[in-house]
């Protein structure tokens, strides 16, 4: 009891000697907390991202055949949809068709596909929300494409995916077989590649390497490939992550020199004045300790907090400018918050720690000297 | 009678009441995540009746908005010596090596 009462004391000290400088210690905590938000806001960030993917393509297609020339993907032969079919174990082989489009007047890259939907007409499109937005387009608009030939294909909207689905089809415009054929002049019996179901989940790897040897030059990439992919884009050793860590890393580097470079002679003073009125080093090095664990724990706290508002109530504003880049839609979407025991962990020990050590070294090297000196310098 | 508070009852109350706010957003995650969103349930039928591969995250180029899509070596076809030249191409790491076929 008796020992609790003396820290408790010794961290009422503690914050009044940090409220003593007042200025300096508050703006070091606003920079602090707003490392800790940004480092925090990218860890959720990307986990969020990560789970999202995980959940939505796990109904991606179990095997997707592209065809290769020259080390390039190529249109794929429809006569493979038979070949591959003939095979034990895959229940269905549909050929995709889908490109890109580039809207000279909008800046804007689409996505275009052929879709089944049979409640979309010929001259008819789906448009995402995004290339709506972009567009200005309403269900029932009309609104045209320049073929290859340079003539104008004209289509009205049918409808317009949710703003819930922008995820995934911000950038997507749907249109029928004809209508893509005619728009890109795509040669016949070829699509963009095949989505393959197989009946049995385990059996995909193994149907992935018949289908390599059944169909020269192809590349089939299976649905756990497209997974990973996900996963690794936003590895901690991905671009965007190490940019931000180097950042924060960096910030924590200044504050610990702040700190290791030396006290300010303030505070050497005051160190001298306790040990002469009788402090021992072990209450000096406790008081530091108290200080920085004063100064790291509000900034973990008021940080961490501010970053899960900032990702899972306003969708993360800081980072969509980072991923926008020259892209000119970009998707406007809310994730869902998945964070873990092991993400805060890796918060605290990130920020708390690095701190709080950096203020007992030089605190335990000043508090060594002799106090008629440390109040002399 | 005048009540002082202490300073470190201050801090502990502080500090205290911060944990809590940071184990109900904990909670409000647990939650948001145990229940069935009809979003992400539309969402993954979308994925599933279209057979897309990609999330439309980033529409600048063809190797950025279908990374699962592309060649590992996509950015740098445009011409034997070419740069990566799309923002978004240094925040997407390449990806692992695909098993050999």
């Amino acid at each position: 009891m008796r020992s609790l009462e003396r820290h408790r004391n010794i961290l009422d000290f503690a914050i009044s000697s940090l409220l003593r400088r007042k200025g300096k210690n508050i703006s070091l905590l606003a920079l602090y907390t707003l490392v800790v938000a940004l480092v925090a806001s990218l860890i959720f960030f990307v986990q969020s991202l990560k789970s999202e993917a995980a959940l939505l393509l796990q109904e991606a297609p179990d095997i997707v055949v592209q065809r290769l020339m020259a080390g390039r993907q190529d249109l794929i032969s429809t006569r493979a949809v038979e070949q591959i079919a003939a095979l034990r174990g895959v229940t269905s082989v549909t050929p995709r068709y889908w490109g890109y489009y580039y809207d000279p007047v909008f800046g804007a890259n689409y996505t275009m596909m052929v879709t089944d939907d049979e409640s979309l007409a010929p001259q008819e499109a789906m448009l995402g929300a995004g290339v709506a937005k972009n567009q200005r387009l309403l269900a029932g608009d009309m609104f045209s494409l320049r073929k290859t030939d340079g003539m104008p294909l004209l289509l009205t909207v049918n409808k317009i995916f949710s703003r819930d689905s922008e995820l995934l089809t911000a950038d997507l415009i749907l249109l029928t077989k004809d209508d893509f054929t005619a728009l890109f002049g795509f040669p016949r019996e070829t699509a963009t590649d095949l989505a393959v179901t197989v009946a049995n989940p385990d059996e995909i790897g193994t149907l992935a390497g018949k289908i390599a040897e059944i169909v020269p030059a192809s590349r089939p990439i299976m649905k756990s490939e497209i997974l990973r992919t996900y996963d690794s884009i936003f590895d901690w050793r991905g671009g965007m992550m190490v940019a931000i860590m180097v950042m924060a890393i960096s910030a924590f580097v200044i504050f610990a020199w702040d700190k290791a470079t030396g006290l300010s002679a303030e505070e050497r003073r005051e160190m001298g004045i306790l040990k002469s009125i009788g402090w021992e080093t072990t209450d000096i090095l406790l008081l530091k300790f108290w200080e920085g664990v004063a100064v790291s724990l509000t900034a973990f706290v008021v940080g961490t907090i501010i970053a899960y508002c900032h990702v899972f109530f306003f969708s993360a504003g800081i980072f969509s400018g980072a991923l926008k880049g020259w892209a000119v839609l970009y998707p406007d979407f809310r994730l869902h918050p998945a964070i873990s025991p092991y993400q805060i962990a890796v918060i605290f020990f990130l920020t708390v720690f690095p701190y709080t050590a950096a203020t007992i070294v030089p605190s335990w090297l000043a508090a060594t000297i002799d106090p008629d000196t440390a109040m002399r310098s | 009678m005048v009540i002082t508070i202490r300073n470190s009852s201050k801090f502990l109350i502080f500090t205290s009441l911060g944990f809590c706010v940071l184990l109900l957003l904990a909670l409000h995650a647990m939650v948001a995540n145990g229940q069935v969103h009809p979003v992400a349930i539309r969402n993954s039928a979308l994925v599933k009746r279209l057979r897309l591969t990609d999330l439309c995250l980033f529409t600048e180029a063809r190797y950025t908005r279908h990374p699962s899509m592309a060649d590992l070596h996509a950015p740098f076809q445009e011409h034997p010596a070419a740069l990566e030249h799309f923002p978004s191409g240094s925040l997407v790491m390449p990806i692992r090596p695909r098993r050999s076929h």
